[in-house]
């Protein structure tokens, strides 16, 4: 088929510019891309003045952060008060049995979860408290518990405006609530869902090309040069060659519908996961009596911080920045994978959702901050941060955890690749129809992207590709905003049944 | 009327597991149930892009379950003038049987010893001898 035929050509297309005018080309799309990454970060980071601080904060953080407090205090502590019956949830309690072999409560997570666990868990968290000393954990932990109340939101918003298609697949996310949802829910401003729905698209299209592809592939090989000797290791320069094979995992997945690998891929990351949660436990177990000097540490730095960035707001950035790349609160990425699940009642799934944050940033990212203050790892100077950080710290206790660690990175990183092509492609069907064919660009520029990541070092387009991320949760919290009326009366309504023990439990 | 619950997997040896209980059932003048379990767990991890396609493989797992095993089964029993019904359910093999048994009341539970690879018993495990530990009612496994 020519769908084969094309697989094959893609990389081998790209394998030959790469290496013959890697800088050239470098060079050439650098300076294509930089104006306008340039112009988006401008304003997604657009940094808003604090009165006797050094410094002010970025536009999208406060754009986050309101809106975790917003949902937090307007469904009253969801956050918390629903963590007993979301668990309950998760475990399929109150899923009837005649429901076996649909998309469970659980799957659903694990598939949302699979897509934000990953290299934020890993570095992001490195660079924060590198940055930002111990206590920016201390921050990353609260803004972890209040975008909880944002993912419940995006989330129930996900599944009850999702497309259930006549052939019994659905298609849901931000795109169909902001389009749909506005369009019900106030008539008069169907048309701004449209444009938001639009802007939305074209945003997560490119997120899912830059953070959701070529950033993974890029600090994959990375880690993959590291672990292998740093600057003499033997791969150096041979990025295309990874990308290459990356790309043509990928291409089996999404393209040759090679269910094999997929399937791999997702038993062995929540083994990765566990084993990493595991080690970081272990190595906190070993010096227990360090703990309580590192929670010290933790929240005396959150609030008299001695960090490099820059004073208290310093501090109080890097941990919330770090939460919010991390866990996705509001970006609406999870509100695509959640949306999947099978059920009558699309607030189960909002509070199934609680626990996407919960587990990403307050239990993997503090876990990573514990072990990396514990054993002294920081450095000082500022000079080791990122993935190399956590590898040492890890690498401090247990001396073959590096090893460990880039399996896991690499795991993480395709199965990550795996989960954003899917949304990249449902922005993109959004704007040009579904069809096989539409789909096949759209996954041939994913291919690309793979081998683009692994092969060239674009720092403008590394940046546009964060400011993209980010600019998702603009016209996806525009809509969330206005459609709280609807997740306040379903959530109302599940909740009186709820309390008044009208729901059905099977277990 | 007594009711003979039968698990089959459309193997060789679960066809030889039927004509015991069809022998059975004549003998006893018995009912039978025959249940493909395709086998499922709630707890598996996938990707998006098979969860958004999870729904209709369910129901095309369901249908390739009664056209291709339940029903031409189904039909030879009906024509050699037996009672019987056929069901298709998602589940774990040994749990599904564990409790149709219950809700179907049925005296006894018949399957074949091995399912039709090797690979696939040891992955699967062996749904006889799960029987044979958990099952409430009295299990007749057939070589």
């Amino acid at each position: 088929m020519n769908f084969n035929r094309l697989l094959a050509a893609c990389p081998a297309m790209l394998a030959s510019f790469s290496v013959s005018a890697a800088e050239g080309v470098d060079a050439m799309i650098d300076r294509a891309v930089t104006p306008l990454s340039d112009a988006l970060s401008a304003v997604i980071f657009y940094e808003i003045p604090i009165p006797f601080a050094d410094q002010g904060i970025p536009f999208i953080v406060i754009w986050l952060v309101f809106a975790a407090l917003f949902f937090t205090f307007y469904f009253g502590f969801i956050n918390l008060r629903a963590l007993k019956h979301a668990f309950r949830l998760v475990r399929g309690d109150y899923t009837p049995p005649e429901a076996a072999g649909e998309v469970t409560h659980f799957q659903a997570l694990a598939t949302a979860l699979s897509g934000t666990v990953g290299l934020g868990n890993i570095a992001g968290v490195a660079l924060a408290v590198s940055l930002g000393g111990p206590g920016a954990t201390f921050w990353m932990i609260v803004a972890g518990l209040f975008s909880m109340s944002t993912k419940f939101a995006e989330c129930t918003l996900g599944v009850k405006y999702r497309n259930e298609y006549a052939d019994g697949t659905v298609s849901g996310g931000p795109m169909y609530y902001l389009s749909k949802g506005l369009a019900e829910e106030w008539p008069a401003l169907a048309g701004v869902g449209k444009v938001l729905a639009i802007v939305f698209s074209v945003f997560c299209i490119g997120a899912s090309a830059g953070a959701g592809t070529m950033f993974q592939t890029n600090q994959a090989f990375s880690q993959l040069v590291n672990v292998t000797g740093g600057a003499d290791s033997p791969l150096g320069g041979f990025g295309w060659l990874f990308g290459l094979v990356v790309a043509l995992l990928v291409g089996l997945v999404i393209i040759g519908g090679i269910k094999s690998i997929a399937r791999v891929t997702e038993k062995i990351v929540p083994v990765m996961a566990i084993v990493y949660v595991s080690a970081g436990l272990l190595i906190i177990g070993i010096n227990i009596d360090l703990l309580p000097a590192a929670f010290g540490a933790i929240i005396s730095g959150a609030f008299q911080p001695e960090g490099i960035y820059g004073g208290f707001f310093g501090v109080l950035i890097m941990g919330f920045r770090r939460a919010a790349f991390s866990n996705e609160a509001g970006v609406g990425s999870a509100a695509i994978a959640h949306s999947a699940v099978r059920t009558d009642k699309p607030v189960t799934e909002g509070l199934v959702a609680l626990y996407e944050p919960f587990i990403d940033t307050v239990v993997v990212c503090t876990i990573t901050a514990l072990v990396i203050i514990i054993t002294g790892s920081l450095d000082p100077t500022g000079q080791i941060a990122g993935v190399e950080l956590t590898s040492r710290a890890f690498g401090s206790v247990i001396d073959w955890f590096p090893l460990v660690l880039l399996v896991a990175v690499l795991m993480f990183a395709f199965s990550t690749v795996i989960s954003w092509s899917y949304y990249g492609l449902k922005a993109f069907t959004y704007l040009f129809g579904e069809g096989q064919r539409t789909e096949l660009i759209f996954k041939a520029m994913v291919l690309v992207a793979v081998v683009l990541g692994s092969s060239i070092n674009l720092a403008s387009v590394m940046n546009f590709a964060d400011a993209m991320i980010l600019a998702m949760s603009v016209p996806n919290l525009i809509g969330v905003y206005l459609l709280t009326p609807v997740v306040k009366r379903e959530l109302a309504a599940y909740w009186s049944d709820y309390k008044a023990g009208r729901l059905k439990t099977y277990r | 009327m007594e009711r003979f619950l039968v698990g089959i997997d459309g193997s060789e040896c679960s066809d030889r597991a039927l004509s015991a209980a069809v022998g059975q059932a004549r003998a006893a003048d018995a009912e039978l149930v025959i249940c493909y379990v395709i086998a499922w767990s709630p707890y598996t991890f996938s990707t998006p892009q098979e969860n958004a396609e999870r729904h209709r493989r369910r129901e095309e797992e369901l249908e390739a379950a009664r056209s291709k095993i339940l029903e031409p089964r189904l039909a030879d029993l009906k024509a050699s003038g037996l009672v019987a019904e056929s069901l298709a359910r998602h589940g774990h093999p040994v749990r599904t049987l564990v409790k149709l048994a219950e809700e179907r009341k049925a005296d006894i539970i018949v399957v074949g010893r091995s399912g039709d690879t090797p690979m696939k018993t040891r992955i699967f495990g062996g749904t006889a001898a799960g029987l044979v530990q958990s099952s409430p009612v009295p299990v007749l496994v057939v070589p």
